[in-house]
């Protein structure tokens, strides 16, 4: 019998709106991001009455467990990692709805054991559940994972949905990426494909966005006309720890910028979209990434911290890190300028830095605008008059700050710089979710807003590649910044005349 | 429930005062945030809401705990107005507070509490005693959970929400009338509502599935099991189904302990049952089930890590399951009210409504 669509009254008002009932498989079930984000996340979303009414968990993984064994670590991740003390009622509930899959991810068994527990929740439920496979594995099983989903049958599922998303990294190289949605999208549309970049499920980050479209006073002046540069930082204050064999291998650029960062460049540079839909703000961010050229040579600075004091106490290099070869050159350290040659932006240099070992950690966005043309406040022994300064501090400590000349009181007219600050936490009684959290239920919704789409994702790697391959054949010894300071001397070189790195 | 999180008084803001003016209060809240930032520029104070709170003298205690339970939902100014009948002259303290586990080098939000001991007599123009110490162009919430209604007809004009609990009127009837006068003049969040949240979540959600949601035109029976002080938490419910599924007009009576009634639905007469329920300890439903023309059922109960559902279709065949969610408590719906403060729900409005119509 044809079933007739028709809208629900009764989600008026409703803060939550109802979400399909929905199986979600975690390949990679036992993993560090399924114990220490995944589980924990989807705990609070239960705890919260936030999952679909009717939800069930299945985990996929090489160990031979069983599903007490599998439900006696989970218990053990959320109770451990869960930003709230878990009710232990809703985690024994919770936890009596997750199945665990044993096996390899390119073992046929495993998928048509899979398809099995699937098709019985459904039949115990008597209604087609969403399935979402969430690809927490390390990226070479990707593909492998999406062509046995399709191969048995799994891509698809009739009166409900199938999405699969996909943890970072999308490949190293653009080559790689290419290659990975072209065997991706082979067997799944792109509507079910969900790249995920965290980044993108933190409040702050979505804040760029409503500070931008939601406050009329910045837009007349967010233009080459009164903005003279910008500055995205993302500084770490901590080392790679026992990191080494993920992160010697990827390094700053492909760590930091070719996602998270260039996600926050065209948040900041993006026109206003016609609406906030997915495809009309993932239109308007690729349209961003397609008008930047990859930097050349002299705009682009990669740097290793040597040994230092951090937080009071010594730090070790880079080299000396556990597990780190002893003739590694991947960058700790990297900062750009980057241009982007359209209408608003053109001749604005966008400049983006990050590494580790530095003497803070921060996010923030700062938009330096235009000196005045005339300053006759000069000659009257004003101290310290700079151009005004926006800055969007991402974290930790979220909020507007806008440097302003103003009067220094006394009987002369002299000028210093005062902020004006705004932080976000002082305005709002509600406390952000995990980013993983917004992200999860995303998927569970269907919502691809926050999600990075497949000619965005090679957009980035068109800028960012041809700065590796360029790596790939320079010898120059790489510059060196001491571990707790404030990155190397040669980060200066990229910057044009008058302008300056802000001190982190 | 948030996490409740205590406030505690930061160290050196404190200032009390007796047979005071409104004028020296608002003196000294400045003060003390001016040496407060002097102090630690760290203290960032919070803004978000007023929050004014009529309590009676012998219950402030339990008020005040309540309040200390809403965790982190705490407003950024509480003005708590206690009122002690033979009270000729105001006392004023007020103290500034921070979250228990402030970190004293870390970015920390501050709050401020002024307490006032004021009389019965001052309560016609409570507003020209409160209206100063309001933080200006923040929205301002008033509670008066003892009742004094002149107290909160004054401080109407100056407040764009009023919270109240239904669930405390003598009556439902009353209590929807006096809700309805009050959203005339501002924004009512009711905790009777707002206790009603995971039960129409889970209504919606489950005739939410496109195969399932002809079945919301077939209704024909509701019934809600309630604790015997909450009886208007049902009525509200029923309104909020009725306002939403264009039912027409209908009544509920008193029967036998229970309330029943009728509501014509779109092709059959609905019927509606109200039963109390002893056992129920938390104020609030115990229970609602939803008949179908069709033979279908579903009912929502209390139970272990959230909502116990059982669905039983027409062929007679039953499933249950747990939709998983954890308790609120008492703290947590206060927490949710002052929350709501900031938001807006249009169909509290059309329930209360519908509702007040069954009840004619």
């Amino acid at each position: 019998m044809a079933v007739v669509e028709q809208e629900n009254p009764l989600v008026e008002g409703l803060e939550r709106m109802p979400v399909h009932p929905t199986t979600l498989v975690i390949f990679g079930g036992t993993g560090d991001l399924a114990q220490r984000k995944l589980l924990p996340a989807i705990y609070n979303l239960a705890h919260e009455g936030a999952l679909p009414e009717r939800f069930n968990l299945i985990a996929v993984s090489r160990s031979d467990d069983s599903n007490e064994k599998y439900r006696a670590m989970a218990r053990e991740s959320i109770e451990k990692y869960s930003r709230r003390s878990p009710d232990a009622q809703v985690l024994d509930k919770l936890l009596e709805q997750v199945r665990y899959v044993p096996g390899t991810f390119d073992d046929d068994a495993v998928f048509s054991r899979l398809g099995e527990e699937l098709g019985k929740f459904d039949e115990e439920a008597g209604v087609p559940f969403n399935r979402i496979f969430y690809l927490s594995t390390a990226p070479g099983f990707f593909a492998l994972i999406a062509q046995k989903l399709g191969e048995h049958g799994l891509d698809q599922h009739d009166e409900s949905d199938v999405r699969v998303v996909i943890e970072k990294p999308f490949g190293t190289r653009k080559s790689e990426a290419q290659a990975l949605n072209r065997q991706v999208l082979s067997v799944l549309d792109e509507s079910q494909v969900y790249r995920i970049d965290h980044y993108l499920g933190k409040e702050t980050v979505q804040n760029v966005l409503a500070f931008r479209f939601a406050n009329g006073m910045f837009e007349p002046i967010w233009n080459r006309n009164y903005i003279d540069y910008v500055q995205i930082t993302a500084s770490e204050d901590i080392g790679i720890g026992r990191r080494a064999g993920y992160y010697d291998s990827s390094g700053a650029l492909r760590d930091l910028v070719q996602n998270h960062m260039l996600q926050l460049l065209t948040l900041l540079c993006m026109e206003p979209p016609v609406t906030f839909d997915a495809d009309e703000v993932r239109d308007e961010k690729v349209k961003v990434l397609h008008a930047v050229e990859p930097p050349g040579k002299d705009a682009v600075v990669r740097a290793r911290y040597t040994a230092g004091m951090a937080e009071g106490k010594e730090a070790v290099g880079y080299l000396d890190e556990e597990g780190v070869p002893e003739d590694s050159r991947t960058e700790t350290y990297v900062a750009l300028r980057l241009e982007v040659d359209n209408w608003r932006w053109a001749g604005v240099p966008i400049y983006l830095r990050t590494g580790k070992r530095l003497a803070r950690k921060v996010t923030e966005i700062a938009v330096t605008l235009k000196p005045v043309p005339h300053l006759a406040f000069q000659a009257e022994g004003s101290v310290g008059v700079q151009p005004n300064q926006l800055v969007l501090t991402v974290q930790p400590n979220e909020g507007v700050s806008l440097s302003l000349g103003a009067k220094i009181p006394g009987t002369r007219l002299r000028i210093r710089p005062v902020n004006m600050e705004f932080l976000y936490g002082t305005s709002f009684l509600s406390q952000s979710p995990e980013a993983y959290e917004r992200l999860i239920m995303d998927a569970m919704r269907g919502d691809p807003t926050l999600f990075t789409r497949n000619d965005e994702v090679e957009e980035q790697w068109r800028i960012i590649d041809p700065i590796l391959e360029a790596w790939e054949t320079d010898e120059t010894p790489l510059a060196e910044y001491p571990a707790g300071s404030h990155g190397p001397e040669e980060a200066d070189t990229i910057l044009a005349p008058g302008h300056r790195w802000r001190a982190i | 429930m948030p996490g409740a999180m205590p406030e505690v008084p930061d160290a050196g803001a404190v200032w009390s005062a007796e047979d005071v003016a409104p004028a020296d209060i608002e003196e000294a809240l400045r003060h003390l945030l001016q040496q407060q930032h002097a102090r630690d520029d760290a203290h960032a104070p919070a803004r978000v809401l007023n929050l004014v709170v009529v309590v009676d003298r012998e219950w402030r205690g339990e008020i005040m705990n309540r309040l200390e339970q809403v965790g982190r939902y705490h407003a950024s100014r509480t003005i708590v107005c206690t009122v002690d009948s033979r009270r000729e002259t105001i006392d004023a303290s007020v103290v500034m507070t921070v979250a228990a586990d402030a970190d004293a080098h870390e970015l920390t939000m501050t709050r401020e509490r002024v307490m006032l001991e004021l009389g019965e007599k001052h309560l016609p123009k409570l507003d020209t005693i409160v209206d100063p110490l309001v933080v200006t162009d923040l929205p301002t919430l008033v509670w008066s959970p003892h009742g004094h209604p002149e107290a909160v007809d004054a401080l109407l004009h100056l407040s764009q929400v009023v919270l109240i609990d239904s669930v405390n009127e003598p009556d439902a009837m009353s209590a929807l009338r006096r809700a309805k006068e009050l959203a005339e003049g501002a924004y009512v969040v009711d905790l009777a509502w707002l206790r009603t949240t995971p039960w129409r979540e889970r209504v919606a959600s489950t005739f939410d599935p496109p195969r399932w949601r002809p079945d919301l035109q077939r209704i024909d029976g509701v019934t809600i099991r309630h604790r015997p002080d909450s009886g208007v938490a049902g009525v509200l419910f029923f309104g909020w189904l009725a306002s939403r599924l264009g039912w027409g007009t209908g009544t509920l009576m008193a029967v036998n302990g229970s309330v029943r009634g009728r509501a014509q639905g779109h092709r059959d007469e609905v019927e509606l049952t109200l039963q109390p329920d002893p056992e129920q300890s938390a104020p609030g439903l115990a229970a609602v089930e939803i008949h179908t023309s069709s033979g279908m059922s579903i009912s929502l109960d209390r139970g272990p890590g959230g909502l116990v559902a059982r669905r039983r279709d027409h062929k007679g065949r039953e499933q249950s399951w747990t939709v998983l969610g954890a308790s609120r408590g008492e703290g947590g719906i206060l927490g949710e009210g002052i929350r709501q403060a900031l938001l807006r729900d249009p169909a509290y409005r059309r329930a209360l409504d519908c509702g007040e119509a069954l009840l004619r």
